[in-house]
């Protein structure tokens, strides 16, 4: 137990989680006063002690399923000899599990036919019965998968194959249907959309079934550790803006908006308290009372610092469009600490997209606006920093004033256009900072096309920005 | 020490019977703060029942509930003790001819002279106690290491007097709103307990039991709606307390089932922005 128990620890700190030695203690204690059959009280009280990010909370799960998805509750976790070693009990779930398939309902479901199977599917998921759905989870894996031991692949394709071969989109549709058809009528339109979230989270359950059903067998075949390594995702701090796929990329925006929020607390208090200002006299006076007019407590004005001006000019070419709609959102969540913000975008041309924020509180639909109206093209959309920068400059050159900060975002793959630094050159001269950010890592830097060492030669710092945390940092030190 | 709950169960029919539907997690989280006579750091987005947990507990153990509302400047004179230091100007004024000087200046520094703020009140206590620090994130940095000490130690060291230790070890809970990182050291003392919004079936039961007069039918509609509307990318989703505020409303408008447009006709009970409720009524009618 000892050795499980560390081993999750040290996968769980592979996958980034920060797990002290304390709370490692703390684990051991809670667990010792949990009944360890109860799988889904060992799971919170390990929860509890381990994890204090509700973001992790999801890669904590998954290390979770991996290490203890096979003990279920006939199979309760022991101290007993010979048990201790991983492989023993996962041989000894694999049988468990054999005999559960040879046994239990899921086993009459051999012969059926794919139709059959659907129909079946689609009942459960009619009535919502949890037990039928899980052997159904079952028997699609088994089906569909093509699951073959020793096989290099990973998870998702598995899952791939298994949903591609249920067809539950078209399962959705059906599922509408039949239950319009049991009402006898039309649903209104509210009680349709309340079907068919209801009938879409079922789906989704089932989904989640077939999913931790695929791992549970890659790893009875592959054993805890290594699938461990396979599954080990990036917590969402730390995804890469450049390739997030697209549920990183729903998570990173879900991640975003109390992000915000915690930079603006910060912020606004920092600017509250951030430096010691002289002696307010009538405050001093007035304080005084409580301590029979003599000044024991003096105050201090604290003054307001200036708040920047910000100037965003942004590369919303297609390999770095993630990054810029980021820092997009990021900057306008936290616009109150700045006293203007004006964005600009550009590929090849350039365009002034502050109107899009001002006429609508939903950031998400300026960034959409951003994507179809903004006159970006001048050629033939491929990046040109030399002649969008020339544009910026001879349109709105004379509004940088000295108290604006310009902040240039893009990965500066010019595609070999001429780089027209001086722009940046004089921008610097007229504001108080111009900084550049870069999503691409440090490495790549000024290979191929890239040339952001001859912009940033002009600008009073280039910072790498491949992640929300790093983005995050860069953000706090700006205001 | 003994303790106070048997079992996870034990905790969670408890809660049941204050009126509190606690999941698995916040039932098993509960019970092991008794048993490892650990804080818990409960986090979650607002009116998710955070504050409520440390209420119903109290009521369940027949605990007082001695709370500590954080905020802004909060220092160690309003958390943990203060000297009484007009009652000391008294007392050596009182004295002022003798001169028993050496009487007074050790006088004047005992437990009469003290005033006790929540978080000593809570560890002197005799009787049974659970302790709220409410919404810690909204300390500063360095405040939360006022903290520190008597969440682990169960202590409080005054300098002039000595060390306090608890008589008996209180259940402590802390809520935090999240707008700021809490530090390391005080998460790593604390059960961490994160309260989300509840699955369609624990809202509706919640409903059934906060709202009186409300039909089984209509939680269930107001359980998916509110399920609905939660998917939607809003600038605040509706929590657990604006549900039942929407369900009191319907009602009280002595209604049985809703539909589109009475749904629509009380948004504003359950979103608190104009374009949320714009966005939100939106979606309801359109598809």
């Amino acid at each position: 137990m000892l050795d499980l128990l560390s081993g999750f620890i040290v996968e769980l700190r592979n996958a980034g989680l920060p797990v002290s030695l304390t709370e490692n203690l703390d684990a051991m204690h809670a667990i010792s006063h949990i009944p360890l059959e109860d799988r889904e009280a060992f799971k919170y009280a390990l929860g509890a002690t381990l994890v204090k990010n509700n973001a992790h909370w999801r890669s904590f799960e998954t290390v979770f399923e991996v290490y203890f998805s096979l003990r279920g509750p006939e199979y309760s976790i022991t101290d007993g000899d010979g048990e201790g070693s991983i492989d023993d009990l996962l041989q000894q779930m694999q049988d468990a599990q054999m005999k559960g398939e040879g046994n239990g309902g899921a086993g009459g479901m051999d012969s059926l036919t794919p139709e059959e199977l659907m129909n079946i599917l689609m009942n459960a998921l009619m009535n919502g019965d949890q037990a039928l759905m899980r052997a159904l989870a079952r028997q699609a894996v088994q089906r569909f998968a093509g699951m073959e031991p020793g096989r290099p692949v990973g998870g998702t394709y598995y899952l791939y194959r298994t949903l591609r071969n249920l067809d539950l989109d078209g399962m959705l549709d059906k599922l509408m249907e039949a239950s319009k058809k049991e009402v006898g009528g039309e649903l209104t339109k509210l009680e349709e959309r309340l079907e068919k979230d209801e009938y879409n989270d079922r789906i989704e359950k089932f989904k989640q079934e077939v999913e931790s059903e695929i791992r549970r067998r890659l790893v009875a075949d592959r054993g805890a550790e290594a699938m461990a390594k396979t599954l080990r995702k990036p917590l969402p701090e730390d995804v890469e803006f450049m390739h997030a796929s697209r549920d990183e990329m729903q998570n990173l925006k879900k991640s975003l908006q109390p992000l915000t929020r915690k930079l603006a607390a910060r912020l606004a208090r920092k600017r509250r308290h951030g430096r010691k200002g002289p002696l307010d006299f009538r405050n001093t006076v007035r304080h005084s009372l409580a301590y029979g007019g003599v000044p024991a407590e003096p105050k201090f004005k604290y003054p307001r610092p200036a708040k920047p001006e910000l100037i965003v000019i942004a590369d919303i070419s297609g390999s770095v469009a993630a990054f810029a709609r980021f820092t997009l959102m990021l900057v306008y969540a936290i616009s109150n600490q700045f006293s203007k913000v004006r964005a600009f975008v550009f590929i090849d041309g350039i365009d002034e997209v502050t109107e899009y924020f001002k006429k609508t509180e939903d950031i998400s639909e300026a960034i959409h606006r951003i994507n179809t109206e903004a006159d970006v093209i001048w050629v033939d959309g491929h990046s040109d920093y030399g002649h969008a920068f020339e544009v910026f400059w001879d349109k709105y050159g004379k509004e940088i004033n000295p108290k604006s900060t310009v902040l240039l975002l893009g990965d500066a793959r010019n595609n070999y256009h001429a780089s027209q630094a001086w722009v940046i050159k004089e921008i610097r001269q007229k504001a108080r900072h111009v900084y550049w950010l870069n999503p691409e890592p440090r490495s790549y830097w000024n290979t191929g096309d890239s040339i952001v060492g001859e912009y940033g030669t002009h600008t009073d710092g280039v910072y790498e920005c491949r992640n929300l945390r790093q983005l995050e940092a860069f953000v706090e030190k700006l205001a | 020490m003994d303790n106070r709950f048997e079992s996870v169960q034990t905790v969670r029919d408890g809660l049941k019977d204050v009126n509190y539907l606690a999941d698995d997690g916040i039932a098993g989280v509960v019970f092991l703060a008794d048993r490892l006579g650990k804080p818990i750091l409960v986090e979650g987005p607002a009116g998710t029942g955070k504050t409520q947990l440390a209420k119903s507990v109290a009521e369940m153990i027949g605990a007082k509930l001695i709370r500590l509302q954080c905020y802004e400047g909060l220092d160690e004179s309003k958390a943990l003790y203060e000297w009484n230091y007009k009652k000391q100007l008294l007392r050596i004024q009182a004295d002022r001819n003798s001169d028993a000087w050496n009487d007074i200046h050790d006088d004047i520094f005992g437990s009469e002279f003290l005033l006790t703020r929540p978080l000593l009140e809570a560890i002197t206590s005799k009787e049974p106690v659970v302790l709220l620090i409410d919404e810690v994130d909204r300390v500063e940095v360095e405040t939360e290491a006022l903290l520190l000490e008597i969440l682990s130690e169960y202590q409080v060291s005054i300098p002039e007097l000595g060390t306090i230790t608890a008589t008996q070890i209180p259940l402590v809970f802390l809520t935090s709103n999240n707008t700021r990182e809490l530090s390391e050291a005080l998460k790593r003392r604390c059960l961490f307990l994160h309260v989300d919004y509840p699955q369609l079936e624990r809202e509706k039961e919640i409903v059934l039991t906060k709202v009186p007069g409300v039909t089984e039918m209509l939680a269930d509609q107001i359980a998916r709606i509110v399920r609905s509307i939660r998917q939607i990318d809003l600038k605040k989703s509706p929590s657990v307390s604006e549900t039942i505020d929407w369900a009191r409303t319907l009602v009280l408008l002595g209604l049985d089932s809703v539909n589109a447009e009475q749904a629509k006709e009380t948004l504003h009970v359950l979103l608190k922005y104009q374009s949320d409720i714009a966005k939100a009524a939106k979606e309801l009618s359109d598809d």
